[in-house]
């Protein structure tokens, strides 16, 4: 089986459930594809979050299995994880920004902690700041900005790294229109460098967006396959986008 | 996937991450807190005026042992002061002529009234209290007991009432007494260290839940156990430091005020425990074991708590 047959991530059965509860997730199964543009999509409280939390490496799942650029990580030893998360970028629906650092090092710091030589800093960071409008803010701590911003803030901080899978938790919940949808061409742009992108909105209108888009919906901690995200090879059916 | 140049030459590069300024600046909460720098210190002060006690009495004894070991007294005990004379003066000869005897010396009898004078006072009269003779001798080996048998026979024709002591024996109990406070140093330089580790477990635990949130955002940008762990330590190792010094200062201080007084009361053996330079130096390493301890003890501490995290 060639890379893009494997995905970059595959779920086999997975199931999650905190403490001695029900599970919130059940017999989640499917994989995501190399380059592709996913939405997840669902109800408050149908596992969105949970599912992301699982593809970001923040949980271990109950039961099932999962493998990530071609290794399985249910397996892997702890200190294994930190080189996996680097190739993950992550935009938290509450933001995550360090409070005590400014704009400019809560972006820098997924390039501090790979290693990057602060030489080769202050230019990428510049630059994201620049194209998600905040080059004014650059010196402003995550108090001082607006919730718009800081989502912003957030956002470039995941996509820095150019990670080679980019999960975002309601990403543009925060800003108005004409950012949400700058900040979705941002997303494009990446993925048409190669980076597989989730995106989990309940934001209908935002499907419509990414034309080449695929969607996954969850319900009650079950995913269902209304486009086609699901199969090989992946297709996406309009008019079965949920409205 | 191609990687931004930078993050590529980085990954490539292969370096250890994160250190310097920008890394201490991430857990800006992680400085022990005020106390921590302060019962250091103190931790410090007394390690090292325990320790410098130790070594103070440890000379003491030593040079103590050293100038008694080859040390015998041997007392003439007659009433009558021209027979007294005549014996001490046989019993030198004899003693001079002995295998082992280094050197012998007559001690005077000013010397004598001198000695007693504090507890008997001045112009004592010979006939009420007959002061015994003395003869000082030094062996050319230890005192032990085949070496007195030896001397004991060599005397017996000439003076066989006279009493002969090692010196050492008269300081055993000294001696035992100076092992045991040794030994107490040692028990509290160690309940000192194990006190200093807790100080600093408790405060390294604290500061890792008043920055568990940045922990959990380096952590999930792909920050190493390893990583979070050198920030603790850099910042544990500034405030060991801090407090060393100022300990040291303190601890030398007041052993340096201690050793001047010791050495005012002129009293031969009291005067002889000070300090020599390499014990200085020993009380010096202090502080570097203390920084040590809690470097050790905040790593430790910071990788079995993130060992808890996913």
């Amino acid at each position: 089986m060639n890379t893009a047959e494997k995905g970059v991530v595959r779920f086999d059965n997975v199931g999650l459930r905190y403490g001695t509860d029900g599970e919130v997730l059940s017999n989640i199964a499917f994989t995501l594809y190399p380059g592709r543009f996913y939405f997840l999509t669902g109800a408050s409280g149908a596992g969105k979050t949970s599912l992301l939390k699982l593809l970001y490496l923040a949980q271990r799942p109950s039961r099932g299995g999962i493998s990530m650029f071609g290794s399985d990580v249910i397996t892997l030893p702890r200190e294994s994880l930190p080189a996996f998360r680097r190739r993950i970028g992550v935009v938290f629906q509450d933001f995550r920004l360090v409070e005590h650092l400014s704009a400019f090092d809560n972006i820098a710091l997924p390039l501090r902690v790979s290693g990057v030589r602060e030489a080769d800093i202050h230019q990428p960071v510049t630059d994201m700041l620049d194209w998600v409008g905040l080059s004014h803010r650059a010196e402003a701590r995550p108090a001082t900005l607006s919730g718009g911003e800081q989502q912003r803030v957030a956002i470039a901080r995941a996509v820095i790294g150019r990670p080679e899978l980019l999960v975002a938790d309601e990403p543009t919940g925060n800003v108005d229109p004409e950012m949400a949808l700058k900040l979705l061409r941002l997303f494009e742009a990446l993925n048409r460098l190669g980076t597989t992108v989730v995106v989990a909105t309940h934001d209908v209108h935002l499907l419509r967006k990414v034309p080449d888009s695929l969607i996954m919906r969850i319900d009650k901690g079950k995913l269902s396959d209304p486009t086609g995200a699901l199969r090989y090879p992946p297709r996406r059916e309009f008019a079965e986008i949920p409205s | 996937m191609n990687r931004p140049p930078a993050l590529a030459r980085a990954i490539e590069r292969g370096l250890d991450p994160f250190r310097g300024k920008h890394a201490s600046h991430l857990l800006p909460k992680t400085r022990l807190g005020g106390p921590i720098p302060w019962v250091i210190a103190i931790m410090v002060a007394l390690t090292v005026l325990t320790a410098g006690g130790g070594l103070a009495l440890d000379n003491l004894a030593n040079r103590a042992r050293a100038d008694l070991s080859g040390g015998v007294t041997v007392q003439i005990v007659e009433a009558d002061p021209r027979l007294r004379t005549v014996q001490a003066d046989r019993a030198a000869d004899l003693l001079r002529a002995a295998p082992g005897v280094a050197s012998l010396r007559r001690v005077p009898e000013s010397e004598l009234e001198a000695l007693v004078e504090p507890w008997l006072g001045s112009g004592l009269d010979e006939e009420i209290v007959p002061l015994p003779a003395l003869i000082d001798v030094r062996l050319d080996g230890p005192a032990t007991p085949a070496a007195i048998g030896r001397l004991r026979a060599a005397l017996a024709g000439a003076a066989a009432e006279a009493r002969i002591d090692a010196q050492s024996d008269w300081l055993g109990p000294v001696f035992d007494t100076v092992s045991a406070l040794r030994l107490m140093s040692f028990g509290l330089i160690a309940l000192l260290a194990f006190t200093g580790a807790a100080a600093v477990w408790l405060a390294a635990r604290n500061a890792l839940n008043a920055n568990r949130d940045t922990i959990e955002i380096v952590h999930l940008l792909g920050g190493d156990d390893a990583q979070i762990a050198r920030i603790f330590q850099r910042s544990v190792m500034v405030d060991a430091a801090v407090g060393g010094v100022c300990g040291l200062v303190l601890g030398g201080a007041a052993i340096a005020l201690l050793g001047a007084q010791f050495a005012a009361l002129e009293s031969g053996m009291v005067a002889r425990g000070g300090l020599a330079p390499a014990d200085w130096l020993l009380l010096a390493l202090v502080p570097l074991a203390m920084i040590g301890i809690a470097l050790l003890t905040a790593r430790m501490t910071v990788m079995a708590s993130l060992r808890r995290m996913l």
